[in-house]
Order: C-alpha cells, then sequence, then structure tokens
C-alpha cells in the first residue's frame, strides 16, 4: 500500500508524521467502510425499489428504536476516539522539547526570515540538524502568514503582534518545501521557504562556512545581500541620506574625523574594525550604537561588504 | 371566497411590473429573489470557471495574480452571501414554505418584501464594490491583510452588511409564520420536515447574523477610522477578528446545509412514496445542529495560535455535531428502503446528494481531528470538503428543489431526459472536478495560490477539465428550463403525487394560494392507502 500512501500524501520526514498519518488511515478506513455502505444501499435501493406501477402500496414504517439507537451510537463510539486520537497528536505537537534549537521565522510579504540564537539570519532557507528538535518562534512583520511543512506534518500562523510557535525533529537528510497558508496577497503563492537537513557534520560546516551559494557567489553581490538581510540598511543609507549611521554613498577613501579628533582613512581595515569592532572609533556626529557583529559574519561576508562599498560611488 | 377565473393565477393577476415591484405576495418575492440568486449564481459560476482555467498551468494562464485574487474573492462572496444563503430559505422556501402550511401568506408580507428591497440594495452595493475597484481579501476578509489592502473593501463590508439584514427579516417571518399560520390541525410534528428545518435555518439567522453585522461594521471602522480593535499596530488583535466571523460565519454553515437537508426530507418520500423513516429525529436533529453549532466556530481555527484546551473543546464539539447529521442521512436511506421509487430529476438530485454530502460529512472527520487537521488546514482539501457539504449538498439539494417546485412556481413540465442528462453531468463533473482536490490537499497544495509548484499541475488540470464538465451541466440545466417558457403551461396540480398543501391547490397558485380553506387530513408523508373518512371535509 505504499504506492497510496505516496500518492496522498508527502513523504513523511518528521517524528510527528507517523502518529499523525496513522490517524489519517484510520479515519480514511473508517470513511470508505462507511461510503461504501451509503452508496451500495442508494444503489440497491434505486434498482431493486423502482416504481413499477402508479398504484404500489409501501409499508407505513415510522421508525425503528433500535436501530436508530444503532447507527446514532457506533457513529459516537467512532468519533469519541478520532477525538482523543487527534486530540494526543496535536499536544505532542504544541510542546516542543526543552533541548530544541530555536530559531525565530518572520514573514513579511513575501518572504520569509529566520534568525538563529548567535543572530545569524537567513532568508527563505535555513539549515538544521537531522534527529534533533528544532522549535520555530514565529512572528510577522506586516498581515497573518503561515509556515507550512508538509513533510513534517506541521503548520501555524505568523501573527503580527505576538509569538506562536511549531516544532519538528527532522527524521531524514534532504531539502524540505515551506509554504505560507494564510493568504497574504499578491505575493502569497510565491512566499516559499525551504528546509536544508543535513546530517550533523554537515550542519556544522554550514554554521561555519555559509550556503555553497556565500561561497561562489561575486564578492560586491554578497555584500549587498550582507547589507540587506544584517540589518546595515536600518542605520547606513546609499544614496548619501543621513541615518543613524554614515552612509556608505562614496565613504570609500573618505576621511572622517572621529569623536576623539582623529582623522582615520577608510580602508580595508578600517571597514573590518567598524564591524567587528564598532566601538573602537565613532564617527564625529553619530551616537556608539552600532552592535558587533563577531561571530555573527563570515569572514567571506566582510570581504563583500568592503567590495560593495567600494562600488558605492 | 373570491371567484378566479379559469387560467388566473398569481404570476398573471395582477398584472404589469409595478403590481410585481409592489407586490406583498410570498410568491412573487420567491420568485423575484429566485431569479436574483441564479443571476448571481451564473455570475459566481463563471468566475469560478474562470479561477479553475488560471489553474490550468502554474504562473500566469489568463490573468494576473491581482486579477486571480480578486476573482477568487469575488466567486466566493458572491456565492456565499448573494447566492447560497438566500437560495433556498428567500428563494424557495418564500415560494413554498406558507403553502405547505396552508397559509394565504406569511406573517409580514411587507416586511417580506422590505427584505427583498434590503437583498437588492445589497447586492447593488456589492456589485458596486466589484466595479469601482474590487476586493482581494478573500471571502473571510481576515485582519489585518483587510484592514491593510486596497480596493473597496469597505463597501463590499458594508454590503455584506446589509445583506445580512434582509437574512434576519426573512428567519423573523418564517419563525412567526410557522408559528401562528398553520392550517387548523396542523400540530408540530404533522409539519413538513421541510418547515421544521427552515425554522431551525431562521433561529440561527436571527442570532448569529447580528454578529456578523457587528463585525462587518468594527472591520468598516476599522478601516475608516483606525479605531484599533484588530489591527496589532493600534493595539488590537487580528486574532479577535477570527473569532468574531467564525462565531458568525459556522453557524453560517448551518444556515447553508439545513435548508438543503429540508428539501431532501421533502424529495425523499415523495418519489418513494413512503412515509419519512423517523419524522421526529430528523426534525429535532435540525434543532440540534442549530444549537450545538453555535459552539464549534474555534474548529476554523486550529493552527491560529488559539488555546490548546479551547481547541480540544473546539473539536469535541464538532464530532458531536457530526452524529444528527450522519442520522439524517441513514433516515433518508431507511426512507428509500422498500419504497416506490420514481427516479424522476427531483429524486436523482436527492439521490446524489445523499453521496456528495456523505463525502463532504466523512471528510469533516479528518479536520475535526486536531492533528490532522494542521496538515490539513488551508490546503485544497478545505477546498475540497466545503464544496462538497455546500455544493454537493446545498446546490445539489437547491437543484433538486427547483426541479420538484418548478412545475408548481411556474406551472410547466420539463423536458425529464435532458433533466437526467444533465444532473449525470453535474454528478460527474462536480466529482472530477473536487474529488482531485482532496489529493492535491493532503498532498499540501495550499489554497489560494495564484502560482504553484509544478508537481501539482496534472491534478490541476484535471480538476480544470471537471469543471468544464460541471459547467456544460448547469448551462444545459438552465437551457431546459428557461426552455418551458416556450409552450403553454402543462403541470397539473400534483405531478408527483406529493402529499403536503403545495399540491393540493392548482400549478401555479392563484394569488390567495387556495380556493378553500385548507384543513389537515392526513400526516405530510402518509402515504397509506385512502380509508373511508367520515365527516369528509368539502374541499372545494
Amino acid at each position: 500500500m505504499n504506492w497510496l500512501h505516496d500518492f496522498i500524501l508527502p513523504k513523511q520526514a518528521s517524528t510527528l508524521s507517523g502518529n499523525i498519518d496513522n490517524l489519517f488511515w484510520f479515519i480514511t478506513a473508517i470513511n470508505v467502510v462507511f461510503f461504501a455502505l451509503i452508496a451500495i444501499l442508494v444503489i440497491h435501493f434505486m434498482r431493486k425499489y423502482r416504481r413499477k406501477s402508479e398504484n404500489e402500496v409501501t409499508p407505513h414504517i415510522t421508525h425503528n428504536q433500535t436501530l436508530e439507537i444503532v447507527w446514532s451510537v457506533i457513529p459516537l463510539f467512532l468519533v469519541i476516539i478520532i477525538f482523543f486520537w487527534g486530540f494526543h497528536g496535536y499536544v505532542n505537537a504544541q510542546v516542543a522539547p526543552a533541548n530544541s534549537i530555536e530559531i525565530q521565522a518572520t514573514g513579511k510579504k513575501w518572504v520569509w526570515q529566520f534568525e538563529y540564537p548567535d543572530g545569524m539570519r537567513t532568508l527563505n532557507a535555513f539549515h538544521v540538524p537531522v534527529n534533533r528538535p528544532v522549535r520555530l518562534v514565529l512572528s510577522s512583520e506586516d498581515v497573518i502568514h503561515s509556515f507550512f511543512v508538509p513533510s513534517f506534518r506541521i503548520k501555524k500562523d505568523a501573527v503580527p503582534g505576538r509569538y506562536t510557535e511549531e516544532w519538528f525533529t527532522a527524521t531524514e537528510p534532504g531539502v524540505y518545501q515551506v509554504f505560507c497558508t494564510e493568504y497574504c496577497g499578491k505575493g502569497h503563492s510565491d512566499m516559499l521557504a525551504k528546509i536544508y537537513v543535513d546530517d550533523e557534520a554537515a550542519y556544522q560546516k554550514w554554521l561555519l562556512e555559509g550556503d555553497e551559494e556565500i561561497k561562489t557567489m561575486p564578492l560586491p553581490e554578497l555584500g549587498k545581500l550582507v547589507y540587506e538581510n544584517k540589518g546595515c540598511a536600518t542605520c547606513h543609507s546609499l544614496d548619501g541620506t543621513r541615518g543613524q549611521g554614515p552612509t556608505w554613498k562614496g565613504t570609500w577613501g573618505a576621511m572622517h574625523t572621529m569623536t576623539d579628533g582623529k582623522q582615520i582613512k577608510v580602508d580595508e581595515n578600517y571597514i573590518r574594525e567598524s564591524i567587528l569592532e564598532p566601538q573602537n572609533h565613532i564617527v564625529q556626529g553619530y551616537e556608539p550604537i552600532m552592535p558587533t557583529f563577531k561571530g555573527l559574519i563570515r569572514d567571506r561576508e566582510v570581504l563583500g561588504v568592503i567590495e560593495y562599498i567600494k562600488g558605492l560611488k | 371566497m373570491a371567484h378566479y377565473a379559469p387560467g388566473e393565477n398569481y404570476l398573471n393577476s395582477p398584472p404589469g411590473l409595478w403590481s410585481w415591484l409592489s407586490t406583498v405576495d410570498h410568491k412573487r418575492i420567491g420568485i423575484m429573489y429566485l431569479w436574483s440568486i441564479l443571476f448571481f449564481f451564473l455570475i459566481g459560476g463563471l468566475m469560478a470557471l474562470l479561477v479553475r482555467i488560471e489553474l490550468l498551468t502554474p504562473k500566469q494562464t489568463i490573468m494576473t495574480a491581482e486579477q486571480y485574487n480578486q476573482v477568487f474573492t469575488l466567486h466566493g462572496a458572491i456565492m456565499v452571501f448573494l447566492f447560497i444563503i438566500p437560495s433556498v430559505p428567500a428563494a424557495l422556501g418564500n415560494f413554498v414554505l406558507p403553502l405547505m402550511l396552508g397559509a394565504k401568506d406569511v406573517a409580514f408580507p411587507k416586511v417580506n418584501l422590505m427584505s427583498l428591497y434590503i437583498y437588492w440594495t445589497g447586492a447593488l452595493m456589492a456589485v458596486g464594490a466589484i466595479v469601482l475597484g474590487g476586493i482581494d481579501t478573500g471571502w473571510t476578509f481576515y485582519t489585518p491583510y483587510s484592514t491593510s489592502t486596497g480596493g473597496a473593501v469597505s463597501l463590499m463590508t458594508l454590503a455584506a452588511f446589509v445583506l445580512g439584514f434582509s437574512s434576519i427579516l426573512t428567519g423573523v417571518n418564517f419563525i412567526a409564520t410557522i408559528h401562528k399560520l398553520r392550517a387548523p390541525g396542523m400540530g408540530w410534528f404533522q409539519l413538513p420536515l421541510f418547515i421544521w428545518s427552515m425554522y431551525a435555518t431562521a433561529l440561527i439567522q436571527i442570532m448569529a447574523t447580528p454578529v456578523l453585522a457587528i463585525t462587518l461594521l468594527l472591520l468598516f471602522m476599522e478601516r475608516v477610522f483606525h479605531i484599533g480593535i484588530f489591527d496589532p499596530k493600534l493595539g488590537g488583535d487580528p486574532v479577535l477578528f477570527q473569532h468574531f466571523f467564525w462565531f458568525y460565519s459556522h453557524p453560517a454553515v448551518y444556515i447553508m446545509i439545513v435548508p438543503g437537508f429540508a428539501i431532501i426530507s421533502e424529495i425523499i418520500p415523495t418519489f418513494s412514496k413512503k412515509t419519512i423513516f423517523g419524522y421526529k429525529a430528523i426534525a429535532f436533529s435540525s434543532v440540534a445542529i442549530a444549537i450545538v453549532g453555535f459552539l464549534v466556530w474555534g474548529h476554523h481555527m486550529f493552527v491560529s495560535g488559539q488555546s490548546t484546551l479551547a481547541g480540544a473543546i473546539f473539536s469535541f464539539l464538532t464530532f458531536l455535531v457530526a452524529i444528527p447529521s450522519a442520522v439524517k442521512v441513514f433516515n433518508w436511506l431507511a426512507t428509500m428502503y422498500r419504497g416506490s421509487i420514481d427516479l424522476r430529476a427531483p429524486m436523482l438530485y436527492a439521490c446524489s446528494f445523499l453521496l456528495l454530502f456523505s463525502i463532504g460529512g466523512l471528510t469533516g472527520l479528518y479536520l475535526g481531528a486536531m492533528s490532522v487537521d494542521v496538515h490539513l488546514h488551508d490546503t485544497y482539501f478545505i477546498v475540497a470538503h466545503f464544496h462538497y457539504v455546500m455544493m454537493g449538498g446545498t446546490v445539489i439539494a437547491f437543484l433538486g428543489g427547483l426541479h420538484y417546485w418548478w412545475p408548481k412556481m411556474f406551472g410547466r413540465m420539463y423536458n425529464e431526459r435532458l433533466a437526467a442528462i444533465a444532473c449525470a453531468l453535474v454528478f460527474v463533473g462536480f466529482n472530477v472536478t473536487f474529488f482531485t482536490q482532496f489529493v492535491l490537499g493532503s498532498r499540501g497544495m495550499p489554497r489560494r495560490y495564484y502560482n504553484y509548484l509544478d508537481q501539482f499541475q496534472p491534478l490541476h488540470a484535471f480538476s480544470t477539465y471537471g469543471s468544464w464538465i460541471l459547467g456544460a451541466g448547469l448551462f444545459l440545466t438552465a437551457g431546459y428550463l428557461l426552455a418551458t417558457f416556450r409552450k403553454p403551461m402543462d403541470a397539473p396540480a400534483n405531478p408527483w403525487g406529493g402529499k403536503t398543501f403545495e399540491w393540493e391547490t392548482q400549478s401555479p397558485p392563484i394569488t390567495h394560494n387556495f380556493d378553500f380553506d385548507p384543513v389537515l387530513l392526513h400526516g405530510p408523508y402518509d402515504y397509506r392507502p385512502a380509508k373511508p373518512r367520515e365527516n369528509e371535509p368539502v374541499a372545494h
């Protein structure tokens, strides 16, 4: 019957999916029996009792208490079993194990952002290790979205102004599709993401080095990605407007006066230091508010930012 | 008693357009409702065909994402608010309910006319909303999407608000009519089951619709005045909207399906020539569904973050409300047992109903089970499930009722052979379209998707082909029903051998319904051979 399972349901890839699928097939079995019963009777009665003459007399059967009790109690008994089974599975899916890896998943039109406990952020894709529980803390920046992973049999709404959560333990390495399942406008059907389930070694390697993409992408493009994803854009503009921090436009090679009066030229070393030790030198007229990105940014990403800034004339 | 010339009936006397627009005759109001809802059924149906054509391929097939979002929203909003909710009660119910009671009219004829004008006002506002920018919120209007998107959402909200009043007025009228205008001798347990179901429906309409009105008004004020009830940016709670919305809209599911039960309970005894099995069980189960149906709304919100305990209670009550529906199906089957079954068009629809509604009900078991619902929620599985209940249930029953009372309403018989072919096309087309969607959904295809992964394409295409078969069946139905107007009236008073009062007057009835004072002589489904009676009242 495996072919039937594969036709009807997605691959099982989390510790939750087995129990849910068993209930699915239990209900299916009940449904097939009841539907077959009803369909056979309808068709049988349509043929057997089809009117043969206008004067046919039918028996006057108004009710049958025994029969009515039987056909009320049997379904009642069955649905109570289904209720408890479904409730049990649901409760399991509500409470994440205490040792879960926590990942923040934030929906906004029409992307998913993920943030690891160490501050590392990814967009529309993230990696998790196989056989370790992962707790997703969901929220939204605009309208309601919903985070659905068919192979894990999990789904939960991401609601603006509050946190919701869901969890899973992936049982098999692979790439798993994420859908947004709460209608959110024009890009709703393109609000997709992927979960990469790695074995432990590959996961540790990914944590250190990042995606293949990060390793091969041209540096200026990588810098632009970092600018957009790591929050640089919040304070540093690209068009010369003054933000919380100095604009990046035309800053390459310029001389800046620091709060301690020192003159510093913007070069590779200054940019690297500003990312990793931002409190060392503060440009005059700005507050010392930039957090350090030490441990949150990979070496190649720093190089990318440097090359990106070079291009912003 | 007034005297009627031969050939005089409610359709032709008094004549003239104004006599129709100012009429207080429940039959004329029912007929005007009927043409109005059929018009919107056509519009909503064409939109459904457009949605299916767009989904023939991933990405763009015939329209943009914005257009698609508007079309599926309007399909849902039109079908729910302008077609299904008024279909059986306001159109067919208005026509037959007083006739079945042996009454001359509803209790408040002018209120009845007012409800029609309110419906037309709401319908015009809805059409205005479509013309003035459209809406793309889905028929559910979930916040904060609905408070932040552009288009004519405010006008559409007000339209649904206004339409609610027409629904409430119909409900009030029916309850008063059923209490006060029954023919002499007609106690509560001699009422046709159609009346019991209409009574249950009216109760829900009166109790639930005001909540929708309040919700939509709050939504309107949120959009226009930014009062901060639902928008988290203003300190509101978007999930509160879902509670409010489903507090109405789940009972509204019963406003839509219980009238379907009403029709099936009439058709099956008539065409089986046999008394209904378990009269009281069917009557009380309608009322039970109406009451318990108020307490299950949270089953739409198992993944919204609502508390697990609340979810568990909603899930349990959802399973309880499944039992009376199952009991009804068994009762109808038992009515057919040893009957004398005449497979005319209404009965073909009733048999289709039994099969399709059973699938709709049984697939609800997956969705009531919380853990399985998490996987299926907001996928095509849900779309398939509610179409099996709303279309396979209510619309199929409505079509059965339309064929059942068409001779009574218009005095004309339709072509039985074409009706059987159309019914078969509808049945096959419906299953090809929507059964496919169960599989799409369980495989993970989310609903309200303009674009989709290539892996879903074959099933989507199959579903679209089904919609063409379904469309062909419905257009054929429209064709042969309209063709009946080309020939003279030929319907006898009682073409099917029905036992309820509406079959005792001519087809179409005279303006005052009966040219005698109806007195109840037998139960509504009493097919026992007539015994000689003493004091036989004169029926003319």
